[in-house]
Parts: C-alpha cells; sequence; structure tokens
C-alpha cells in the first residue's frame, strides 16, 4: 500500500507554489471558511505525518477535482487525499458518515460472499436481462439507494430501467448479475482499503464468470472505480465504459430515432464522469442529437461546474447545503424547464436540498436523469 | 449448522415499555437468555436504519427492536415511527440477503414481561433454526456518525 511519503511523490504536491488558487474554486472553502486544501497541502509537506493524519479537515474535501485542474502546479490533490485518508484510517481515525453510516454499513455488509441477495425486482418484463453475454450491465447500489433515501422522493432504479430499456433497443441483451456487490468507491474514498478490495475482488470474479468483454455503467462513479481504481490492484480483463459514450457511439453511427421534445434544460457535469474522467462532449452530443430539444449551459459548466456537494455518503453538513442551493440556483438561472443530471447522489443531494424548509422557488427544479430522459425519448 | 449454536442477539428496547420489562423478565425469571444485547434507547422512534444494519454488520444474527404500543407510545408519534424505520429496514435487509426471520419488531406495555420473554424466546428459536448469520464480522470499529 502507498505510504504518505509515496504519496506526496505521486501526487508531486512537493511542488506545490502556495498560489492558493486551489482553494480560491473550491466549493468547500467558499463556505467553510476553516477549510483550504492550500493548508491541507502544506501540512503534509511540513509537519509530522501525525499532524495531517489526524485532520479533521482531510475529511471534509468533496474529491471533485476543481483543484486539481485549477492548480498550476498540476498536484493530484485527489490522489494525495486518498492516499491520507487511507493512512488514516490505519491510525482509526475515521468520516464522519452521514445518515448514521447506513450506507457504509450496507457496503460492508456486502463482502460477505455468501450472500443470496434479492436486488433484481426492478427487472419489469419487458425488458431483456440474461445471465452471461458479452455485455454487461453493472447496476451499483441503485436498488439500495431507493430505500434508503425513500424520504427524499427519489427513483435511482430507473437508471437501471432505462439503460437496459436503451440497451435492448439497440440489440443488446446484457448480463445482469443477479449477486452483484457495491463497487467500493465509497469505501475506498472514505480509506476502508481493505473492504474496497473485498469487493472489487468479488466483482470481478462474478464478471469473469459471465463471460462479458464490455460492462456498461451509468453510474459515474462505478464507472471512474472501474476504469481507474480496480486496474490498480487487480487484472481487468474487460473493457469498461460509460452509457453515455455508448449513446455518443450508436446516434454517430445513425442507431437512434428520438422523438421532437420542445424543452429548455440544463445539464450538470458529474465530477467523476467530467474531471476525473474528462467526459464532457458525449452528454451534450446525446442531448443535441434530440430535436427542439435547448440545452442551456449553467454560468459554470463542463470544467467548471460545480459539485453536488457531498461525496461517499460522509460530511454532509450545513456546507454542503449551502453549495447545493448555489448549483440549484445556477441551474434555476438558465431558465430551463428541466435540470439533467447523471449521477444518482446528484439526484439525491438535490432533491434533498430542494426539501429543506429555507429552501425557496428561486432554487426550485425539477430534475431527471439523462438515461431516463433519453430513454423515454426512444421512439 | 454448529450443535451448539449460540446466537448473537441484539434488542433495540424503548426506555418506557420495554427497558422495565427487561428488568423485570431477568429479575423473576432465571432462564431469561443471557446472549441478549439490550440497547436501551429513549424512545423506539429513536431506532434508525443505521443502527439496524450496523448490528449486522457487527455480527449480530439477529436483530429485535422493541417498542411501545403505538398508542401507549411515551413521546406519542415514536413507536409509529418505528414502524416506518423497520419496514424499510426489512426491505433492505430482505435485498442484502437476510433471512426474512432475522429482524423483528415486537410491541409490548410495560406490564407484559411474560409476553416479552415469550417472544424473545422465540424469536431466538427462529434464529437458532436458521444458524449464524451469513456475515463475519468485517471489523473491530465503525465509522463515528452524524445523524
Ligand atoms: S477536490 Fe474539490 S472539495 Fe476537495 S479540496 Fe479540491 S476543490 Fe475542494
Ligand atoms: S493550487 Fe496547487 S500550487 Fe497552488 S496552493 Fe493549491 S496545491 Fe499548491
Amino acid at each position: 500500500m502507498i505510504s504518505l511519503k509515496s504519496a506526496i511523490k505521486n501526487s508531486k504536491a512537493y511542488l506545490c507554489l502556495e498560489c492558493g488558487k486551489c482553494t480560491s474554486v473550491c466549493p468547500v472553502s467558499k463556505f467553510n471558511k476553516g477549510f483550504s486544501p492550500r493548508v491541507l497541502v502544506n501540512r503534509t509537506l511540513r509537519y509530522s505525518e501525525n499532524d495531517i493524519l489526524t485532520n479533521k479537515n482531510i475529511w471534509a474535501c468533496l474529491t471533485c477535482a476543481m483543484c486539481d485542474l485549477r492548480c498550476p502546479a498540476d498536484i493530484a490533490y485527489i490522489d494525495l487525499t486518498q492516499a491520507t485518508r487511507l493512512e488514516a484510517q490505519k491510525l482509526g481515525e475515521e468520516a464522519i458518515c452521514s445518515h448514521g453510516g447506513a450506507a457504509q454499513a450496507m457496503m460492508r455488509i456486502m463482502t460477505a460472499t455468501n450472500l443470496q441477495q434479492k436486488r433484481m425486482d426492478w427487472v419489469d418484463n419487458d425488458l431483456k436481462v440474461a445471465e452471461k453475454g458479452e455485455v454487461l450491465y453493472f447496476v451499483g447500489c441503485l436498488p439500495h439507494f431507493d430505500i434508503l433515501f425513500s424520504d427524499k422522493g427519489v427513483h435511482t432504479i430507473r437508471n437501471a430501467k432505462s439503460s437496459v430499456k436503451i440497451l435492448n433497443y439497440l440489440g443488446i441483451t446484457p448480463a445482469v448479475m443477479p449477486q452483484e456487490r457495491c463497487c467500493g468507491h465509497d469505501l475506498l474514498w472514505s480509506g476502508d482499503m481493505e473492504n474496497f478490495k473485498k469487493l472489487a475482488e468479488y466483482n470481478i470474479n462474478e464478471i469473469k464468470k459471465t463471460g462479458a468483454k464490455k460492462v456498461v455503467f451509468s453510474c459515474p462513479e462505478g464507472y471512474r472505480t472501474f476504469k481507474i481504481d480496480y486496474p490498480k490492484y487487480f487484472d481487468v480483463d474487460f473493457e469498461v465504459q460509460h452509457i453515455t459514450e455508448l449513446l455518443r457511439d450508436a446516434i454517430n453511427e445513425g442507431k437512434l430515432k428520438f422523438r421532437e421534445i420542445d424543452k429548455v434544460i440544463t445539464f450538470q457535469d458529474p465530477c467523476r464522469l467530467g474531471r476525473h474522467l474528462g467526459i464532457y462532449d458525449a452528454p451534450r452530443k446525446v442531448l443535441s442529437s434530440i430535436q427542439k430539444l435547448k440545452l442551456t449551459e449553467m454560468q459554470r459548466s463542463k470544467k467548471r461546474a460545480v459539485c453536488c456537494g457531498v461525496s461517499a455518503w460522509m460530511n454532509c453538513s450545513f456546507y454542503s447545503k449551502r453549495i447545493q442551493m448555489l448549483r440549484l440556483k445556477e441551474a434555476k438561472e438558465t431558465g430551463a424547464e428541466l435540470f439533467v443530471l447523471s449521477c444518482p447522489k446528484c439526484e439525491i443531494h438535490f432533491n434533498c436540498a430542494m426539501k429543506e424548509e429555507e429552501a425557496r422557488d428561486d432554487i426550485k427544479i425539477p430534475t431527471e436523469q439523462l438515461v431516463t430522459f433519453v430513454a423515454d425519448a426512444l421512439t | 449448522m454448529a450443535k451448539n449454536f449460540i446466537p448473537k442477539i441484539v434488542a433495540f428496547c424503548c426506555n418506557w415499555s420495554t427497558a422495565p420489562v427487561v428488568n423485570k423478565a431477568v429479575e423473576s425469571d432465571a432462564q431469561f437468555p443471557p446472549n441478549i444485547k439490550i440497547v436501551k434507547l429513549m424512545c423506539g422512534g429513536m431506532v434508525t436504519l443505521a443502527f439496524i444494519l450496523k448490528a449486522f454488520e457487527l455480527g449480530a444474527d439477529g436483530v429485535f427492536v422493541a417498542t411501545c404500543r403505538v398508542e401507549d407510545c411515551h413521546y406519542v408519534t415514536g413507536a409509529r415511527r418505528a414502524v416506518d424505520v423497520c419496514d424499510n429496514t426489512k426491505k433492505l435487509i430482505d435485498m442484502l440477503g437476510f433471512e426474512p426471520g432475522r429482524f423483528k419488531l415486537g410491541r409490548f406495555s410495560s406490564l407484559e414481561h411474560k409476553v416479552f420473554e415469550k417472544a424473545i424466546n422465540e424469536f431466538i428459536g427462529v434464529i437458532k433454526k436458521m444458524g449464524p448469520s451469513p456475515i463475519k464480522v468485517q471489523r473491530r470499529t465503525t465509522a463515528s456518525t452524524s445523524r
């Protein structure tokens, strides 16, 4: 495992110029004046290891990578944060988990290999899925989120239904694993390497059994984890693809036909899809191929898109709500009728913010996921 | 299943109805099973999905939630809230692959220590038949939490 020293080396943190540009663009620092990535980088470099590992602020970062992009010294701040958390956890330091730690408990429960999960109820009769196949659709925690966050009135499982509908439309019957596990994204980012590895290993083995050559994701976090993090620790011998990339390719080949939709929408780039993986154009290409649909960009979009305020189910706070309200206001100001998202967590977080008592009409905007929007537009 | 399997049970008990019931049951009957960990809550309505999941995560073979009867709740709405929380929890632990019988909600008045004793012994009987939980203890501690 990576020690803090090698993390400093790998992330090039030693190049820090102390310019503070990271802090100036950080959405957390904007509201939480006690939090500054510049200060954290500096403490990592100048103080004892113990100082940074016991610093509570290492858990407050959203790992949204806004600072990474802005940094003139090209420091990989989120990689440093990930490594710091892994080290901190070894000392017994822990994140403050939101929702009483229910999500993390659920993920650790999933590390048991002998569970007989019942997670396939969402597969309606008109959807075609298989046990084996060249293409596999990775569902992620969508069925669980809808139970955990039933009070938020979200239906993230529609992502899975729509994704399968799109794949079926393209003549693909995807394999779906009834004993799939959480991808481990949240455990990794909250420093629990041991359980992350258990989940990763289990998933990779299960995928092998299905014979899949390509795994398709609708969840940007799962996609990032499979694309960037799994190969760091395990051999991954299948291709991974986000559904927006698959849709883009299908549109380029002229395989998708949409009905006209006369609407004005705006689109939220999720951190994992955008800044982490650089996918900005695929979702826009997909949306722009729907006739009459007008996409208006928010004041800050693509590389500069603001995060939805919480990551890995930890540290949800007053500041998260401020960030969410700020972003919702930007969405509303575009004049769009619909806020199109492409991450289940964005949906949960933004809808939660809109349910706040202090939420006024200037931040209330209906949300919909890109895949469901596109699947409904298919003719 | 091991012959001498002694299930680990966690019982979340409301302070007003079931905590006194537990005390009475323990005092009056030497047969009261010793393998139950009682977690006293000031109100049954305090129980959350996270409490229950965490008990399972840490290796409980069964989780019992004991509250007042809905109409007797000391805080008026707590017992009703517990019902909602437990309904939701049931859905989730079912999805995760636990047998439905591993989790139970019971309602008691503060005088019903015999009823409670019977219910808990029945519950333990069911768990004994099922055998140990599929979960092996994941780790020593779990993350600190906020609500
Ligand atoms: S990753 Fe995002 S939240 Fe974390 S320090 Fe950088 S800008 Fe701030
Ligand atoms: S932007 Fe980069 S160089 Fe500037 S203070 Fe932040 S980490 Fe250091």
